[in-house]
């Protein structure tokens, strides 16, 4: 629980939109270290998904520094941060973004298939890894043929299967109703009991609460705790 | 990721959408199968056009004099046959008789000439046998029938040992030519074939105006032409417009540089619409690339590099051509054979115009897979997430 697994310093992120400067992230520091379950949380328009997507290796900062495990992410080109979302990270969106025509096997199996692993280790690990979320018996199902939850499931089972260094939740229970909610956070809960990294990101304060530790973005600026917010977002 | 993952990959995709795969192939498929039967269709006239002529005779000049006094004697075709290259020489009387048997009676075109004729000119007889230098010496009554004949005069009974009436003369029939068919208008198979001694007598004709002349290689022909027309100068001297020695080697490439154009012509105009349906497949991957646009980003978060997205979207397209391409080499060939049997049309199928059609097929689909794919590849993960 030592080494920070993640290291941001002063991250910088403008946006243009139509002439106007948009400080979608401005000057965020964070550290976030393994083992940790970590909530994000932000009303729309915060610059909560532009944190994510830098998170997530999918975006790079226009100035400050990202380390992950020590590396810079903002030095990477495309194909090293292809690589770094491929072993590092472990996604899980809002609407489960599960490939349609394929099953609920070989979606899990997608991350392995682009990180090169051959086609009989690949099975066994996606098998487990569905395993691991209790949808071992649907893992010839079609994403439309399970339900919301399921799909959730299958989501959480893909993030897994490339055995991440941390699993970016974006809203994971956006899309479903409270007593599916319940239950995939109880499998978050689990997940970071036998020693997964998650950063959860929500607007929704009952979901983040569940987390260990929370942080609040207001307006591209990070507040840890996020505790002088908590009047604010009551609402929710 | 492994090419063979892609390929599997690929396949999926067209699975998953099969109408628009089908008429996206269609494209192709008419675009290989109709360059298959066009240019077998080319080819079989070609080697058709080429049996033809060299059912005339091998190696052939034919050397035609006109007026009496530009006569081929003996002593002139003599000469002739002891040039260097002339392998045998056929001199021949022509022209018209009156044949009669039993009741049958008909106008045949006939032909004095020696036995060399029948290798000069590559005739066989099915039955009996040719004539020989004896029946030239002795002036033997003797006939050689053309199949067409031998049908009109006997039909169907064996001529060998019976008599005709030849202008009121009765000549004994000794063989049968085998049948070559008409070539290129005329007909071989209608024809009375008598010694020259004979012949000369019957048509009350002693000069000889036509010989034909067979080299003894097929790649000296432009040699010994010349040496006949050299010959032919000397002996006439000042009349080279009375006389003409033709090559069969010119009538040859004359009509393969036609029919080769004609095969050139016909696979490119094939070859056009195989562009087309490649036009075709970038336009349908380009749909595609715009409608997967969620699955690409996807695919990008998870860990696709460009090189991944841009290798599944080009084998996707070179698939979809290449079994384009295959269909239609097994369509064209089905289409061939309905064509050749229904219009009884010659085709020659040659492995390397299928080969080289489907490796087109395949470099279509690459050449035109390039700018979709590429246009995946280049896809932002975020914005292509976001996408709906």
């Amino acid at each position: 629980m030592s080494t920070p697994i993640i290291q941001i310093k002063n991250l910088m992120k403008t946006y243009k939109i139509g002439g106007e400067t948009v400080h979608a992230l401005n000057n965020v520091s964070l550290e976030i270290k393994k083992g940790e379950f970590l909530a994000i949380i932000g009303p729309s328009g915060s610059g909560k998904s532009t944190l994510m997507n830098m998170l997530g290796c999918l975006d790079r900062p226009d100035s400050g520094e990202y380390l992950l495990e020590g590396k810079d992410i903002g030095k990477m080109n495309d194909n090293q941060l292809a690589s770094i979302r491929n072993q590092k990270i472990g996604f899980i969106f809002q609407n489960f973004n599960l490939l349609t025509k394929l099953t609920a096997l070989e979606n899990v199996e997608l991350p392995l298939l682009y990180a090169g692993v051959s086609a009989k280790i690949r099975r066994e690990t996606a098998m487990e890894s569905l395993k691991k979320v209790g949808l071992a018996d649907r893992a010839a199902h079609l994403p439309t043929q399970l339900s919301g939850g399921q799909q959730q499931r299958v989501a959480i089972a893909r993030a897994l299967a490339a055995n991440p260094s941390i699993l970016l939740a974006d809203e994971p229970t956006g899309a479903l109703d409270s007593r599916t909610s319940k239950e995939i956070m109880e499998i978050m809960q689990e997940l970071n009991e036998i020693g997964n990294t998650i950063i959860l990101i929500t607007h929704d304060l009952t979901i983040a609460k569940q987390a260990r530790r929370m942080v609040s973005i207001q307006d591209g600026q990070l507040q840890e705790n996020g505790g002088e917010l908590l009047g604010h977002f009551a609402m929710h | 990721m492994g090419i063979l993952q892609c390929i599997k990959m690929a396949f999926r995709s067209i699975k998953s959408n099969k109408l628009r795969s089908c008429l996206t192939m269609l494209g192709i498929i008419i675009g290989v199968s109709s360059v298959i039967v066009l240019v077998s269709m080319a080819q079989g006239s070609t080697t058709n056009v080429t049996n033809q002529i060299n059912q005339l005779g091998t190696n052939l000049l034919t050397v035609n004099t006109f007026g009496t006094d530009l006569a081929l004697t003996q002593d002139k075709i003599d000469q002739l046959s002891k040039l260097n290259g002339v392998k045998a020489v056929a001199p021949v009387v022509s022209g018209r008789v009156t044949v009669k048997e039993d009741r049958t009676s008909s106008q045949q075109s006939v032909l004095a000439t020696t036995p060399d004729y029948s290798s000069v000119r590559n005739v066989n007889v099915s039955e009996g046998r040719f004539i020989t230098d004896l029946d030239i010496e002795y002036r033997q009554k003797i006939a050689v029938l053309g199949s067409d004949t031998a049908a009109t005069l006997f039909s169907g009974n064996d001529p060998v040992g019976q008599n005709i009436l030849v202008n009121g003369t009765s000549f004994k029939v000794v063989g049968v030519l085998a049948s070559k068919g008409s070539s290129l208008g005329s007909s071989g198979d209608d024809v009375v074939i008598v010694p020259l001694s004979t012949g000369e007598r019957l048509l009350k004709q002693t000069d000889i105006n036509q010989v034909y002349l067979q080299g003894k290689n097929e790649n000296q022909m432009d040699f010994v032409q010349a040496e006949v027309e050299a010959k032919l100068a000397s002996m006439f001297p000042n009349n080279t417009d009375s006389y003409t020695v033709s090559n069969q080697k010119d009538l040859m490439d004359t009509m393969s540089s036609v029919t080769e154009s004609m095969t050139l012509m016909l696979g490119g105009i094939a070859g056009i619409s195989l562009l087309v349906g490649g036009i075709g497949i970038m336009n349908i991957m380009l749909v595609s690339v715009s409608e997967r646009t969620k699955e690409i980003g996807i695919r990008k978060a998870i860990g696709a590099k460009r090189r991944d997205v841009l290798l599944q979207f080009l084998i996707e397209s070179a698939v979809l051509s290449s079994m384009g391409g295959i269909i239609g080499i097994i369509f064209g060939l089905c289409l061939g054979k309905i064509l050749s049997s229904a219009f009884n049309m010659t085709l020659s199928y040659s492995s390397s115009i299928m080969f080289m059609a489907f490796l087109f097929s395949l470099a279509v689909g690459v050449v035109f897979g390039v700018f979709p794919a590429n246009k995946a590849s280049k896809l932002n993960p975020i914005q292509a997430l976001r996408y709906e």
